[in-house]
């Protein structure tokens, strides 16, 4: 047994961005380095604590040898652990980016508020950090909640960073959506704890019986996560608080923020909930995911301005992963449905971080985010341009992305269980995705005559956001260890009879 | 059937919650939504207590250890909606949230 | 490391790698990205040499990547994979040559070989595909690489075109995708191979796989240009000279019309598909779009719109000879797969000569063309008879054993679409043939390029030529070894089980 082995890597994972948090707070000037070299360490130690999982299943951790009920438990499974993963890998681009972006020589009059921005960004992004990989490890639901709420904090004062008006109104209204969230949440849990006197996610599982207490803490967690997990029609908040923020700041909130809420929603629901949820229930959730995919995407198609349609174009996406809850009711399919949803989550991340930073590469070089006006951008990105129709093409699900893989699960899931109107709408989603995204990529090949004078990008701008819609697409061509690994600690419910 | 004392405290806190959200949804004024904030989360917070107070005459540790947490929480959450709504009156000179600011840039 | 497993593999990265570093070369840079775009095409034509060698000497290329667990990315070399393979290489150095010659000075270069060489890694990953999925990718791959081409020129036209040519492309790629899963769901993983692989399933879910099989072709229907679901042919006309030539002849019709191919005879094999019922109404679509294809050529003045709805109408030739159900036939359309590219690429060819050297986009522009390029006339004269079907050309072998095929099966009607079709081919062409080669030049050339002598650019002359002599060569030598036909006869046999 190697350090490597035994290390306590799920900790490190929490530690790391912690104390790097602190550290780019009083060292400001290091900021962009320490924040770099943390999400370098938290890829490093995901590695040790992915090969611990997939060496001997799912793992448990107390924190301090407390144990429960008083003590703090970490747990990582292999859900756990693709999220961090996620959020690893993601961190590392957008720390690229954002070490370029805060510290740009040639700042336009836009970012006249520089100084502020970039002495908070780093430890706000650090504690959010933090709080995302918490979340991810949390092993019970006080702890989530905790998380949930912590990573909320860093999450509403990056969006307001950017101090303009339209951001500050935004961030108010994220926070104040936020709070009522979690406080939605914590009263689950707090009935939850009334009825079985644990909070522990394991012990749990087995206790959660039907009844008024059951369906009343499901009902209130459920409200709490999905306005903060802005899925429709509660999205209302998420396009000004995502599209006004700085563009690193964007795409973290679409990436990462919003999908811990799912995450909790995921494990609730299958873990704790297996036995309580009905169709029906399944169905409404459903129902709002289609409203999500068809609203949002509509939108996207009507914005003036790029990163509004990025930030609708979340909205919708958001909509797919609600069309788990009813696809998994069929014990055939549950496991397919589950394992396409996590995917697309990850194929999510990866395409939506390189779309929000090409596209603020492109509003930084034109000055400006409206759609009609961007004719003769290839010329001047090239490469950011590139980034965004590979962003794109996972997106709308096209082969060989990550998205095209998550969406033939979904449709197998829905095929394969005969829900034909679900699938309908999975590919129909794909068109109006594929009409939003055109509306961009279109300027892409228009000619102008007299090219107009652009602002400098920076290269590792424009290379970190190819690189990420790169791994998107790339992810449609590695996604069979993955999904093997998820099923280590997958729900109970989902080992239905057939599947391996 | 005799009303618990623990769950005439835990109704009451129910009742909070459900004012302060009522409170959340219809005032405009930003002071008022955090104060409503603050009474949903006192709701909660006696909602805990009560439930402690069930195994009488020791009462249940975790729970309180819950809403010390959570009166943690909640005090960071006033002070940065405050600072935030301090922002929101200087840069936009009121202190409710506009309808329609999506479009500014 | 076994070489036999990563030939397929380099097939593919010869024009793919190619395609990626190009993007990068600076504009001015004509000398390394010309040289570079030849030697990938080389490579690839040598490469599919090796291949089809092996695959006459029954040597099997299979290449595997597990995209999930129970899903494989299959790429795999059979007979019907290596002629699709080396119609698209062969045509694909020509054209580029041609591309080469016809583009010099034009703005975006990079870009546009950077896409073409993507596009024709593309269409040969559809061509070595060994099971749907795999196919679905390259297919889908395809329409992506070929819209940054369609819409080269950027201008309102062809941004609208390119809209066009999305919508009908990913609607199509939708349908196929459902009816892909749908399929894997039913019947597990399913590859191509020879003889149809279906024949199990088909006994249990009978009104499934006609709904998939409807669903597959609808799909695949939007790229072969069936009608009703051809409309984005025409419009994509807009497209530079090369491109019309790449998505008529090499790639993109092709591809759907190979994936009708592939699905009717090594997925579901003929016999089943036959069983299902599901092949005549397929004739019927075929037949229908042959004549109406013709007859809208006929009313096009615009020289690549008629041309272009003379694919229409060609290309479906390959759908009737596959979906008559008889030995002969099915001979005939995969025969017309390669000598209907050949014959197309040429016509495509000297249409962007006449544009490109003196301004001709018209038909009623042409009198008097042949005295000025008889070169250049002489080639599209030779692929016009071939489309015509006049002996000894190449269409008339492919139009022969479909029309054989049609009387051996009992399908008269088929004979009377072949009979008409051949009459309206006729009357589109031979006008174009009268009035290049006997009418005397009244007005001057819309724009002289050349300034009033002589042939366009040799790199824009020698590709129709080859081709030209290919139309020849694949009608008068038919019977030789290697040839389209006799590589047609040994798939067909194996299909057909004889």
């Amino acid at each position: 047994m190697t350090l490597w082995d035994t290390a306590p890597w799920l900790l490190w994972s929490i530690v790391l961005p912690l104390s790097a948090g602190i550290l780019t707070f009083l060292f400001r000037r290091a900021a962009p380095w320490i924040g770099i070299a943390t999400t370098l360490g938290s890829v490093v130690s995901v590695a040790g604590l992915a090969a611990q999982v997939v060496h001997s299943g799912p793992l448990r951790y107390s924190v301090g040898g407390w144990g429960v009920p008083l003590g703090i438990d970490l747990r990582a499974d292999g859900l756990s652990v693709l999220m961090l993963v996620m959020s690893a890998v993601i961190g590392v681009a957008v720390s690229v980016y954002a070490a370029r972006y805060f510290s740009d020589a040639d700042a336009t009059d836009e970012r006249a508020v520089q100084a502020h921005q970039r002495a908070y960004f780093w430890p706000l992004w650090m504690f959010l950090l933090a709080g995302l990989n918490g979340l991810f490890l949390a092993a019970d639901i006080f702890h989530l909640y905790v998380t949930l709420e912590l990573l909320g904090f860093a999450a509403v004062s990056l969006a307001a960073l950017a101090g303009k008006r339209a951001a500050v109104v935004a961030a108010m209204r994220y926070l104040l959506v936020s709070l009522s969230g979690s406080l939605f949440f914590l009263f689950g849990v707090a009935i939850l704890y009334a009825a079985y006197a644990t909070v522990d996610l394991t012990a749990l599982a087995g206790k959660v019986q039907p009844g008024p207490l059951a369906w009343s803490a499901l009902a209130l967690m459920a409200s709490g996560l999905l306005i903060k997990g802005a899925v429709f029609p509660l999205h209302f908040w998420l396009p000004p608080a995502h599209a006004n923020a700085p563009t690193p700041v964007s795409a973290l909130l679409s990436a990462l923020v919003v999908k811990a809420s799912f995450y909790i929603l995921l494990r609730l629901w299958f873990e704790l909930f297996g036995a309580v949820v009905t169709p029906a229930t399944a169905t409404f959730l459903g129902l709002l995911g289609a409203g999500a995919i068809l609203w949002g995407s509509a939108q996207a198609l009507h914005q003036p301005r790029l990163k509004l349609l990025v930030a609708y174009s979340t909205v919708a996406q958001l909509g797919y992963l609600m069309l788990v809850f009813p696809l998994a009711q069929n014990a055939g399919s549950a496991l397919t449905a589950w394992s396409a949803c996590v995917y697309f989550v990850l194929a999510h991340a990866c395409a939506k971080t390189a779309m929000f930073l090409a596209a603020g590469n492109i509003a930084h070089a034109a000055g400006h985010d409206r759609i009609a006006d961007l004719d003769g951008i290839t010329q001047a990105l090239p490469l950011s341009v590139a980034a965004f129709a590979l962003a794109g093409i996972s997106l709308i699900g096209l082969p060989p992305s990550g998205g095209f893989i998550a969406k033939w699960m979904l449709l197998q899931a829905a095929i394969g269980s005969g829900k034909w109107g679900w699938a309908t709408l999975i590919l129909v989603g794909s068109l109006l995705a594929a009409a939003y995204v055109m509306r961009v990529l279109w300027h892409a090949f228009t000619q102008v005559e007299v090219a107009r004078p652009l602002h400098r990008v920076p290269r590792t701008m424009e290379w970190s956001a190819l690189a990420l819609s790169l791994l998107a697409v790339l992810l449609g061509l590695m996604a069979a260890r993955p999904v093997e690994l998820l099923r280590s600690g997958a729900p109970v419910s989902m080992h239905a009879p057939g599947q391996t | 059937m005799t009303l618990e004392p623990y769950l005439l405290y835990a109704l009451a806190g129910v009742g909070l919650f459900a004012i302060g959200l009522y409170a959340l949804i219809a005032r405009t004024h930003l002071l008022r939504k955090i104060l409503a904030l603050n009474v949903m989360g006192t709701g909660v917070f006696l909602f805990l207590i009560a439930i402690a107070y069930r195994s009488e005459p020791v009462a249940d540790p975790v729970p309180q250890a819950m809403v010390l947490t959570g009166i943690v929480v909640s005090v960071c959450a006033t002070g940065l909606a405050l600072a935030l709504a301090h922002r929101v009156q200087t840069t936009t000179g009121r202190m409710v949230l506009a309808e329609n600011d999506e479009s500014g840039a | 490391m076994n070489l036999d497993h990563w030939l397929l593999v380099f097939i593919l990265l010869s024009s793919f790698v190619t395609g990626l570093i190009i993007f990068f070369l600076k504009e001015e840079a004509h000398r390394l990205r010309t040289l570079l775009n030849l030697f990938g095409a080389l490579l690839k034509v040598i490469l599919v040499g090796v291949m089809i060698a092996g695959v006459q000497a029954n040597h099997v290329y299979e290449s595997r990547l597990e995209l999930l667990p129970g899903l494989d990315l299959v790429l795999r070399a059979d007979a019907m994979s290596a002629l699709f393979a080396t119609l698209s290489s062969v045509l694909w150095l020509v054209t580029t040559l041609y591309a080469v010659g016809y583009l010099e000075g034009e703005p975006h270069r990079s870009r546009f070989f950077g896409f073409f060489s993507i596009c024709v890694s593309a269409t040969t990953g559809v061509a070595l595909a060994g099971n749907l999925i795999t196919f679905l990718i390259f297919y889908e791959l395809l329409t992506l690489s070929t819209y940054p081409l369609v819409v080269h020129r950027g201008t309102e036209k062809s941004l609208q075109a390119g809209r066009t040519y999305l919508i009908y492309t990913l609607s199509g790629g939708a349908l196929l995708l459902l009816a892909t899963v749908w399929l894997h769901t039913l019947a597990g993983p399913v590859e191509f191979s020879l003889g149809g692989a279906l024949a199990q399933v088909a006994t249990q879910h009978r009104s499934e796989l006609i709904a998939i099989f409807a669903l597959l072709i609808t799909g695949l229907g939007v790229k072969a240009a069936l009608f009703p679901l051809h409309g984005w042919l025409p419009q994509a006309m807009v497209a530079p000279a090369p491109v019309s030539a790449l998505l008529h002849a090499v790639a993109v019709v092709k591809a759907g019309a190979f994936g009708i191919v592939r699905v009717v005879y090594d997925l579901y094999g003929v016999y089943t598909a036959e069983a299902l019922g599901v092949l005549a109404p397929l004739a019927g679509v075929a037949a229908f779009t042959i004549i109406y294809g013709s007859v809208r050529a006929l009313f096009q003045d615009d020289l690549k719109r008629r041309l272009a709805f003379s694919t229409v109408s060609q290309v479906s030739y390959i759908a009737l000879g596959t979906a008559l159900f008889g030995y002969l036939s099915t001979i005939g359309g995969l025969t017309h797969l390669v000598h209907q590219g050949i014959m197309k690429i040429t016509l495509f060819f000297c249409a962007g000569i006449f544009a490109h050297t003196l301004g001709v986009h018209k038909v009623s522009e042409m009198a008097g063309l042949g005295l000025r390029m008889p070169w250049s006339m002489a080639a599209f004269t030779i692929a016009a008879l071939g489309m015509i079907g006049v002996p000894p050309f190449a269409g008339f072998i492919s139009k022969w054993y479909i029309g054989l095929g049609a009387v051996g099966s009992g399908s008269y009607w088929a004979v009377a679409i072949l009979a008409a079709s051949s009459a309206l081919n006729a009357a589109y062409f031979l006008p174009i043939l009268h009035a290049a080669w006997f009418k005397k030049r009244q007005d001057p050339w819309p724009a002289d390029h050349a300034h009033g002598a002589g042939e366009g650019h040799w790199m824009l002359l020698a590709p129709p030529l080859v081709t030209a002599a290919l139309v020849v060569a694949a009608g008068v030598l038919a019977n030789a070894p290697f040839s389209p036909l006799e590589w047609v006869r040994y798939i067909t046999e194996i299909e057909y089980g004889k």
